[in-house]
């Protein structure tokens, strides 16, 4: 080998991984005089080595903002929903005046095709007070606007029903009877009787869902029962026994039932008794039950700290919280429990799936034009639009498979469908289908990366093909086969298309794990962050009101994500620890 | 899978044996009897016969490719492992053929353990490499396997190292410990014959000469064939030595005899350093 050209490849090698080299050595060139054939080759070679790694360093960079920017945006707008602003009493030149948040100063041209030079500020002013002005949000121009000021008495109220409210409380009624009248007696009042009330709407959730929902389980069951034995072929004599028995379940549990209902009318009644009349800035008054208000604060009398408090404890009832007023408040708790429990159900049937089907094509097919064409297809399938895996899911697995079990299963509760329509478990299988490839590919990866010489340390101490599989190969290929499950894992919760049409619902009255037997229903409906987020979005009623919850809901959805990947990658390191050094 | 055609049958008529092929052995654990073997349509291994002898060190030794390793590899049917393999003749392993289809394969392989060129730790504890093939046979108490692991790992000399990580992982060990774990790992089935392939080529001279003194003590016990290319180690542990070259015997004899008085002219140039 020539020994200057050796040498060349050497420094260039060296000066591609130190740029700063250049100069100095290029000055050294000069001085010596080496700039032959070779020299300048080598400066050409040098320049585009330089240039091409600022280049990967440029895309690199860039990747890594976009994702720190997606990130932050999230945050931003997400994050901030839950800080309590300030409520400004605005004047208008006209004499009206308006309570509310501001939530946003914009500048518009002030009239439409004139030049931006003209633009006028427009403030975008969270009012509430749906149920009497009927929009949640006002714009007034910046030139109409008299003063402003921050009202220490007045107050924000969350309510279970027609949104926020902003104003100033009057009165406080008990059972009809005034017991405070002005903003500071009242609030000292409210307190007492708001605690007293939401003990009530506790009780009267807790009978509605234990209860009530028992007494309607039961009926429903006994229902079933009797069809079934309708259904059956059987004596008469029986028949009539049977029903006779079932009907006079049937007959108990009305009654408890009924019992249980006046009850419930009662607390519930008692519950609302109490009422709060509130005044707005404008003078119209509102009475309302103190039960229905979930939340009451004063804002602008409220320093950081508070402040802080209330932050968290709105975040924590976003996170662990039912929604509320078709998704557009409360929280968010039965899609993130969807979401989750669907990946669950959908990693245990894609892993045994995915890594039986890459022993198979690895280990016992002889390898081969068939293998190869079903390797294509693997990776070809991993690439097919996600809503025809849900289309496949819905004819497949919803019609035909639980079609069949609600046949054979569930023939009492018919034409109702149990399995025959989208559930939870459809919905996971549809999706272990979808990610099934990725698992192929990378347990085959692993497989392949565990040495020939191991193997054959198995077999020559007397273990068959099938034993060397089981205790060493599999578990050395461990770590990989995690790895396809992470991404798996990842494709299957940010998945949305596919389940629309396979269970996944915009609200789903019940969870599908609870305390009523057999504990996990796999047939019920779910909801999904994904879904929640276009629900949230683009499908409310009220959208501008809700435009922070997408992203706050989006936000939660990557860090729902991301724990389950930890998780997985946790389980990973510490197989790779266990086997340190090992192949992959 | 396992498309090995075998041919048990017995050569016509034994040729006359070259008396540099037989250095007379009487009592053979293993005979190797006029074995051929082809990768496809190369031949690796050309009409080879020898006897190896019961609890006595043969060394098979030649340069590299000369068919030592594939040799070894027929005693365990290793080979059958690999695709397009074809021999014919036969190895006896006590009067019985390996190639026999009644003779489990599995069976053969618990009674002629292997310790291969690289180290192979499984990725699993120190306990659990040992434990592993007595495990495969069926060992469930774990006491039973105590004991084994115990005896396995002072019969590799590794006990008195590694006692107090048993559950540590194996690939954590050094080079010299896992080639002795391997050795451990192999007599832990208790096999009859331990086939060495160039045990000692990655290990550094202090390791290798452990490994050396532990074959002197397994001498009591097991039957051993090791492969080499280093010739110095071949003359230092074995009895009987094998020189092949090009998958053909040139010479088979005492070692005693090959390294001092070899009857042909390849086996003194090759010892000699002459050419391989």
């Amino acid at each position: 080998m020539n020994p200057s050209v050796s040498q060349a490849s050497a420094e260039s090698v060296v000066d591609r991984a130190r740029p700063a080299a250049l100069s100095t050595r290029r000055t050294r060139e000069k001085a010596t005089g080496a700039t032959g054939f070779f020299g300048d080759h080598r400066r050409r070679s040098e320049l585009v080595g330089q240039s091409l790694t600022w280049l990967c360093g440029g895309a690199l960079a860039f990747n890594v903002l976009l994702v720190l920017g997606i990130m932050i945006l999230l945050a931003w707008n997400g994050l901030g929903y839950f800080w309590q602003r300030d409520l400004v009493e605005i004047a208008m030149k006209d004499g009206t005046k308006v309570l509310g948040e501001v939530w946003e100063i914009e500048q518009v041209p002030a009239e439409p095709g004139q030049a931006a030079d003209t633009a006028i500020d427009r403030v975008r002013v969270k009012t509430a007070n749906r149920d009497i002005g009927g929009l949640d949000f006002a714009w007034i121009d910046e030139s109409a606007i008299a003063g402003r000021r921050l009202p220490a008495q007045a107050v924000l109220l969350e309510r279970q029903e027609w949104g926020n409210f902003h104003g100033f409380m009057t009165e406080l009624r008990e059972g009809g009877k005034v017991v405070a009248r002005g903003p500071e007696p009242v609030w000292e009042r409210f307190e007492i009787l708001h605690e007293r009330a939401m003990e009530r709407r506790e009780r009267v959730e807790e009978l509605e869902k234990g209860a009530i929902g028992d007494v309607n389980y039961e009926i429903e069951q006994l229902r079933l029962d009797r069809r079934k034995l309708e259904i059956q072929e059987l004596p008469a004599a029986e028949l009539q026994r049977r029903a006779a028995e079932i009907d006079r379940r049937l007959e108990e549990r009305q009654a408890e039932y009924q019992q249980l209902a006046d009850r419930l009318f009662k607390m519930r009644e008692e519950m609302l008794a109490d009422t709060l009349v509130m005044q707005t800035v404008a003078g119209e008054t509102q009475e309302m039950p103190v039960g229905n208000v979930v939340r009451a604060v004063r804002p602008n009398d409220m320093g950081w700290l508070d402040k802080a408090g209330l932050y968290f404890s709105r975040g924590w009832e976003f996170i662990a919280a039912d929604p509320r007023e078709s998704n557009t408040e409360g929280g968010i708790f039965p899609a993130i429990f969807g979401t989750v429990m669907m990946v669950f159900i959908m990693s245990f049937a894609v892993a045994p799936l995915g890594v039986l089907a890459a022993l198979y094509l690895r280990e016992y097919a002889k390898q081969g034009l068939v293998v190869r064409l079903v390797r294509i297809a693997v990776n070809n399938l991993a690439g097919v639009p996600s809503i025809v895996f849900g289309v496949f899911g819905l004819g497949f697995f919803v019609y035909l498979i639980g079609g069949s079990l609600d046949q054979l299963l569930y023939p009492e509760a018919l034409p109702t469908p149990t399995f025959g329509t989208g559930g939870i478990l459809w919905a996971s299988l549809t999706l272990a289908l979808l990610t099934v490839p990725v698992v192929i590919v990378a347990a085959e990866e692993g497989l392949a990366a565990v040495p020939r010489i191991v193997r054959e340390g198995s077999l020559a101490l007397g273990a068959t093909k099938f034993e060397t599989i089981r205790r060493v190969v599999i578990p050395a290929a461990a770590p990989g086969i995690l790895t396809g499950m992470i991404l798996a894992m990842a494709r299957a919760a940010g998945e949305v298309a596919p389940l629309m049409i396979v269970g996944m619902v915009k609200l789903a009255p019940t969870l599908p794990i609870d305390a009523r037997p057999p504990f996990v229903h796999l047939e019920r409906k779910f909801m999904h962050l994904g879904f929640h987020i276009f629900d949230v979005g683009f499908q409310s009623p009220n959208i501008e009101a809700t435009t922070p919850l997408v992203f706050a809901t989006a936000l939660l959805l990557i860090v729902v994500v991301t724990v389950m990947n930890l998780v997985a990658i946790s389980l990973r390191n510490h197989l790779r620890r266990k086997y340190a050094g090992s192949a992959i | 899978m396992l498309d090995i055609q075998t041919a048990p049958t017995h050569p016509q008529t034994s040729p006359p044996r070259d008396p540099a092929l037989d250095p007379g052995i009487a009592n053979p654990v293993l005979s190797i009897e006029s074995l051929s073997l082809w990768y496809g349509e190369k031949q690796a291994l050309k009409d080879i016969s020898l006897k190896v002898p019961e609890k006595q060190i043969t060394a098979f030794i030649g340069p590299s490719g000369c068919g030592k390793s594939t040799l070894l590899r027929c005693i365990n049917r290793l080979n059958d492992l690999i695709d397009g393999v074809r021999t014919e003749g036969d190895i006896r392993f006590n009067e019985r053929s390996i190639f026999d289809p009644r003779l489990e394969i599995n069976a053969l392989r618990k009674r002629i353990g292997m310790v291969f060129q690289k180290s192979n730790p499984f990725p699993k504890s120190i306990y659990e490499n040992v434990a592993y093939g007595p495990r495969i046979q069926g060992v469930k108490k774990k006491a039973d396997l105590d004991v084994i692991v115990e005896k396995s790992l002072r019969g590799a000399a590794l006990w008195d190292e590694v006692k107090d990580r048993l559950e540590d992982s194996a690939l954590g060990m050094s080079g010299g410990q896992q080639q002795r774990l391997c050795i451990a790992r192999a007599i832990a089935v208790e096999p009859e014959v331990i086939l060495l392939d160039e045990p000692c080529s990655a290990l550094d001279p202090i390791a290798t000469a452990r490994i050396e003194e532990l074959m002197q003590d397994l001498k009591s016990q097991y039957t051993q064939v090791i492969v080499t290319h280093n010739m110095q180690q071949a003359s230092r542990v074995s009895d009987y030595t094998a020189f092949l070259y090009l998958g053909e015997l040139i010479e088979y004899a005492s070692t005693e005899k090959i390294f001092i008085n070899p009857s042909k002219k390849q086996t003194e140039d090759y010892i000699t350093g002459r050419f391989g």
